[in-house]
């Protein structure tokens, strides 16, 4: 299996509060990844560091072959269009309507024709369950789901290999929540896509994941199938997942 | 009605509490007063009793657990009388959480010299990076204006619109009260020496050379740098600069850049604005206040008044536009994730840049007295 991506090491200190003391892991291509942990664990600290939106303060991240600290410019420009990255509350561009935010990325980086950047915007729309009637909307005067299935849609616009989930059903009602988890299911066989994400939700994370990593106490307390963390001893996944697995 | 309340009564050595009725936090102040009043030291034994209450809470809990706490270190024995499952459930719970920490640890307080480091520290770093900010917008420019293609024409032209057309009724309206304000004032002190005519050349210096351009800039740095800071706080709370960032499209060129060049070229234009109601307000002043007839004022005031006056009211503005859209920026970049920081640096961003605006004017000021211009 190819790496996708590989985090040797990783230390993040803020101030005088160190989050990560050396995380190590690898995640592999078409796996639903999982990361999970306490609050304030720093699952999203992680996160951000595999998106370069923070540095790391020690230690290396490589994402799809580029080593994130050594990376230069233009290199992390061409990195930054195979991947998608979907935010806790969308963060949809407050200026523009759904398709206008879907659209963007195509016409920044493609010279596609405005015929058929409308017609992959539909595409998108509908693939990720949203009603074509409401494409024209602005972000204001969508509900909370409407907003994440948008910011889905606006993350797989360039057709990603690697898609990032941050808290992809917090805030979402039940059957919402288990419908976004099968529309990952159905992205990934779709698409073939490699899922790392964020989660509280135990539904959630028993129905999608592949593997997962759980961050405890500034270290990596597991990583591993879930049907292994039965035999963890960490004092989070107990709680976490008492009532599933003792 | 009174539906609580404590009998105390004595026997030989016994002190009796009976605690009738609700418990609660509401009465427990005047259960204090009580109990304080009691000198526990003439007896060996008390008893609380606590069979007869209908309502009991955790801060009534409490209350008894300090009592409790306290009679036992003057050396009493203490029972408590009671049956109710819930009560002494509750009882429990507080003595388990109590345990050895009884209250929030108070915060330690800073020294005046911790005080005066910390904030010294925190404006150095501000200082800092304001340096870091200015010196990232060096680069993009540069980056920026390596190729046409990557001037964004569309954000600019609707800053532009935004910041610069919009906003030409209120400088219009302003400087030309400021011009009538001006007029009238020293009309009233030119009279005096019957110096009428000498308004032309005060209202065209004053007017074209400083005033315009302060006015203008004040009022833009209340409208444009105020929205700006807003504007890209809102947008860092809802994580749209992050997505933004991961999506490769660098903020610095979509957002930045066309504001800043968007509010230097809309200035000058501002400013020549101003100073057409500026010297208009002037007009009328001296029209109806000194006898001064239009057609006088305008040959006056070619006469009297030379373009430099203008030219340098005008190079003035892209210079403030570019003070007060950076530090606008600056400061809404400088959100942090809550929503009085938007407020908070919304009132520094229109503070910092009025400031800036009027040191740069003083040293123009110096500058081109020096120069002889």
């Amino acid at each position: 299996m190819k790496k996708v991506i590989e985090v040797k090491g990783v230390k993040t200190i803020f101030g005088d509060n160190i989050v990560h003391d050396g995380l190590n892991l690898t995640i592999n291509e078409g796996e639903i990844y999982g990361l999970l942990g306490p609050s304030g664990c720093g699952k999203t600290t992680l996160l951000r560091e595999m998106v370069m939106l923070q540095k790391v303060s020690g230690g290396n991240i490589d994402v799809l072959g580029h080593s994130l600290s050594h990376i230069r410019h233009k290199e992390a420009q061409v990195l930054r269009r195979e991947w998608g990255v979907l935010f806790q509350a969308g963060a949809l561009f407050s200026s523009l309507s759904i398709a206008q935010n879907i659209a963007l990325p195509l016409q920044e980086y493609t010279n596609l024709s405005e015929k058929l950047i409308n017609e992959i915007v539909a595409f998108k729309i509908n693939i990720v369950g949203l009603n074509l009637k409401d494409a024209h909307l602005y972000p204001s005067q969508i509900s909370g789901g409407m907003k994440k299935k948008a910011g889905l849609a606006r993350a797989l616009a360039m057709d990603p290999k690697l898609l990032f989930l941050d808290e992809p059903t917090s805030g979402l009602d039940p059957i919402s929540a288990r419908e976004f988890d099968a529309l990952i299911l159905k992205l990934r066989s779709l698409l073939g896509l490699t899922v790392v994400m964020v989660s509280h939700d135990l539904q959630s994370i028993n129905d999608t994941l592949d593997k997962v990593a759980i961050i405890d106490n500034k270290k990596i307390a597991y990583e591993g199938s879930l049907e292994g963390l039965k035999h963890s001893d960490s004092e989070f996944i107990k709680t976490f997942f008492g009532n599933k697995y003792e | 009605m009174i539906n609580f309340s404590l009998t105390t009564s004595y026997t030989d050595e016994t002190v009796l509490l009976k605690f009738l009725g609700e418990f609660s936090l509401y009465n427990i102040s005047s259960y204090q007063q009580q109990v304080d009043a009691i000198n526990f030291q003439k007896f060996k034994t008390v008893r609380i009793d606590l069979r007869e209450i209908t309502f009991f809470d955790t801060a009534s809990a409490i209350f008894i657990n300090n009592l409790h706490n306290r009679l036992k270190q003057e050396q009493l024995t203490i029972s408590i009388i009671c049956e109710n499952r819930d009560v002494l459930e509750t009882l429990k719970l507080v003595q388990t959480q109590i345990g050895s920490e009884k209250t929030v640890p108070v915060k330690k307080r800073e020294t005046f010299i911790d005080s005066v480091g910390k904030k010294t520290h925190s404006q150095l770093r501000g200082f800092f990076s304001f340096m870091a900010f200015l010196g990232e917008l060096f680069a993009t420019k540069i980056h920026y204006l390596k190729s046409i293609k990557n001037i964004r024409f569309k954000e600019i032209a609707f800053e532009i619109n935004e910041n610069g057309i919009r906003a030409f009724g209120i400088v219009a309206l302003t400087s030309f009260l400021i011009g009538l304000v001006v007029a009238y004032q020293s009309s009233f002190q030119l009279k005096i020496y019957g110096a009428n005519i000498f308004i032309v050349d005060m209202l065209g210096i004053s007017i074209l050379r400083e005033l315009a351009p302060l006015i203008t800039a004040i009022v833009i740095a209340g409208r444009s740098g105020s929205a700006f800071t807003a504007q890209i706080g809102a947008m860092k709370i809802t994580q749209e600069l992050d997505a933004m960032r991961t999506m490769g499209f660098d903020p610095y060129s979509f957002l930045v850049m066309p504001r800043i060049i968007a509010l230097m070229i809309s200035m000058p234009i501002l400013i020549f604005v101003a100073d057409i109601m500026g010297v208009l307000g002037g007009m009328v002043v001296a029209n109806i206040d000194l006898e001064i007839t239009t057609e006088l004022f305008l040959e006056r005031f070619t006469e009297v008044v030379a373009a430099k006056h203008f030219f340098i009211g005008i190079l003035k503005g892209p210079f403030f536009a570019f003070l007060i859209a950076s530090i606008g920026i600056y400061r809404g970049l400088m959100v942090k994730d809550d929503t009085q920081s938007i407020g908070y640096n919304t009132t520094k961003s229109v503070v910092e840049s009025i400031f800036a605006v009027i040191v740069c004017d003083a040293v123009f000021s110096i500058l081109f007295t020096n120069l002889g211009i």
